[in-house]
């Protein structure tokens, strides 16, 4: 079965999205993407050093790996579109990942400004992922202001405390017209495999394998996680049930009478 | 109401008793909570919290991880005067030690600019002593202009200011603010601070808010160890930290460390920080203030900036000059002395070889 994910007009086959931010080593980044088969990675515009080819992190991204520049130290809209123009201009394509936080402490992102940079930009062409807190209402904002996906977080960034979100990122899964991609707070790929089996188009993580001891083998295992929660998902698993479901019901032979 | 208020709260805390009742238990927990109150902050200060100090650096270790990865930030200072119109006994710029002064001109702070950015280094500190009439606001602005072009960010170290100068050079494309208040011990600060628009303590004190105010995207605080009493001023330091976090969300508030070295004037200091308790308190700042970047200055030596990189240091410096012109032609004697004397390229192979990576550019002014 032919799976695909798309956005604006790219399909991708593999659901996980990664991130450049926390490696040990940027050669690390490269070979983790082999592993895990992601096919995008986001990164943050204000560590792009274009003057400097040592610290430049395009020159450790494959070429046939979609970018995802983020608006990552954007404090409003105003400077999330201006990042935005930014790296498109360094060449890092149409896709932007909107990123506004302007508090420090738990770097919640900031909906309202969001939504406004949202809509300038998908009026000028870019392909737009706004991270935001899980808010319905919100998604349904963005879906009008042309958003490509909603990116709703899972738990605050880099907490690796996985879906506390869960009840809200349900609700939106469950109305949503757009692909929703969890993003932050992943920290395992038990958490992975439990987005997508609830539903999620993809999931984005970046601390949980950055950090690894080994970010190649963890990519591998958050890759495989995505893919079975995924094919959970479009399984159709039997669904909880509060009352033991007998595989052979005792009342089973009460039904066959009938049929006789 | 200013950081002012709250420090007269602790005006009659008596520290050692506090100390004296805290337990093993009362350490553990607080190494272990998601969010310290400034309890637990003491707690992790504490003398007893020593005997705890490896189980204190993993946890410091895990969380700077967790937040920082395993990333170095660098940037390097620029010395652009070192003229000052105050008289304060621990510091080599005093008015009244008998140093060569020196101002770099315009044009010479462009030749040092090009010849920092050759590192690839992409944030800049520039540092003057502390004279408005040598050094006035104009001057700093133009500085700050040329910086710009080199450099991604542009951070401040220079004389206290009013907000609305503050936001006069953040419009020149300054981002981030260093201000020391050196001690946080008003009597202390009173005997060592003799003459000078230095001596105005609350001034000072109520500077990063100011810069905050002004729109200063980070601002970097911390006591110059040596003066006041070591525990009490770490632990004013972090709560200093802790209430311009709270209070300005936008702002990024980082700490430093700064020992006091060998400089010109002979100062001895009033209490000596050994490195064990740096370490300590190094990691109970970690622990209570999880995202802030701690820098660790060339004051430090090589050894001892390594092992602190492993454990929760988050911020170099690398290369740095301390004399006016030192990137170019030294014009003047070093403002202290440098104890990690490695260049850049030796800092930066290092901290490589330690499994982190330098990362020369973390924002990008816009």
């Amino acid at each position: 079965m032919r799976d695909i994910l798309k956005i604006g007009d790219k399909e991708f086959s593999n659901r996980l999205l990664c991130g450049t931010g926390k490696f040990r080593d940027k050669n690390d980044i490269k070979k983790m993407l082999a592993q895990s088969g992601s096919q995008i990675i986001t990164i943050a515009l204000r560590r792009v050093n274009l003057d400097n080819p040592q610290d430049n992190i395009l020159n450790y991204i494959p070429k046939n790996i979609t970018l995802l520049p983020n608006t990552s130290g954007a404090r409003n809209a105003e400077e999330a579109v201006r990042i935005a123009n930014i790296a498109r201009e360094f060449g890092c394509g149409n896709f932007v990942k909107i990123e506004i936080i302007h508090e420090s402490k738990y770097l919640m992102p900031d909906n309202e400004e969001t939504i406004k940079a949202t809509k300038i930009l998908a009026k000028d062409g870019f392909v737009v992922l706004p991270y935001i807190n899980p808010d319905l209402v919100t998604c349904k904002k963005l879906e009008d202001a042309g958003a490509s996906t909603v990116m709703p977080l899972g738990a605050p960034i880099g907490s690796n405390r996985g879906l506390e979100t869960q009840s809200l990122i349900e609700l939106i899964i469950e109305n949503s017209n757009l692909p929703v991609i969890v993003d932050a707070g992943i920290g395992m790929p038990s958490h992975a495999a439990h987005a997508m089996e609830m539903g999620a188009d993809g999931v984005l993580v970046n601390t949980a394998i950055a950090t690894a001891e080994d970010p190649m083998m963890a990519g591998h295992a958050f890759s495989l996680a995505v893919q079975a929660g995924r094919m959970a998902h479009l399984a159709k698993l039997a669904k909880k049930s509060k009352y033991a479901q007998a595989s052979s019901p005792l009342t089973g032979f009460l039904h066959q009478e009938r049929q006789s | 109401m200013s950081f002012l208020a709250q420090l007269k709260a602790y005006e009659e805390f008596d520290f050692k008793d506090y100390f004296d009742h805290v337990t093993d238990t009362m350490i553990f927990e607080s190494i272990e909570k998601k969010t310290l109150d400034w309890y637990d902050f003491l707690n992790l200060l504490s003398p007893r919290a020593k005997q705890h100090l490896e189980a204190l650096a993993r946890r410091a270790h895990e969380v700077t991880v967790q937040h920082f990865g395993y990333t170095i930030s660098l940037y390097l200072p620029i010395y652009v005067s070192n003229y000052c119109s105050s008289h304060c006994l621990y510091c080599g710029f005093s008015k009244q030690n008998r140093i060569k002064r020196n101002k770099l001109s315009l044009e010479e702070v462009e030749i040092e600019a090009q010849e920092i950015a050759k590192t690839g280094i992409k944030h800049i500190l520039f540092l003057t002593g502390e004279s408005k009439k040598i050094t006035p606001l104009s001057y700093l602005i133009d500085v700050a202009k040329i910086l710009r072009r080199h450099f991604a960010q542009v951070a401040i170290e220079v004389a206290p200011m009013d907000e609305k100068e503050y936001h006069q050079l953040f419009e020149a494309g300054v981002d981030a603010l260093t201000v020391y208040q050196e001690v946080y011990d008003k009597t202390i600060y009173q005997q060592v601070h003799i003459s000078g628009e230095k001596t105005n303590y609350q001034y000072r004190l109520d500077a990063p808010e100011r810069g905050a105010k002004a729109g200063f995207r980070n601002i970097n605080i911390g006591p110059l160890f040596g003066l006041g009493e070591i525990l009490p001023e770490a632990f004013f330091g972090g709560l200093h930290a802790k209430y311009l976090s709270d209070k300005y969300l936008e702002c990024e508030v980082g700490l430093s460390l700064p020992r006091i070295n060998e400089a010109e004037g002979g100062f001895q200091p009033l209490s000596l920080l050994d490195d064990t308790t740096f370490v300590q308190i190094m990691c109970a700042y970690r622990l209570f203030l999880p995202r802030a970047d701690i820098n660790i200055s060339t004051r430090e030596t090589a050894e001892f900036r390594d092992n602190l990189l492993k454990i929760c240091a988050t911020k170099f410096s690398a290369g740095s000059k301390t004399e006016v012109g030192g990137y170019t032609k030294a014009k003047t004697e070093p403002q202290f002395e440098i104890s990690d004397a490695r260049d850049t390229t030796h800092v930066i192979e290092r901290i490589q070889s330690m499994g982190y990576e330098p990362v020369y550019k973390n924002w990008e002014g816009i």
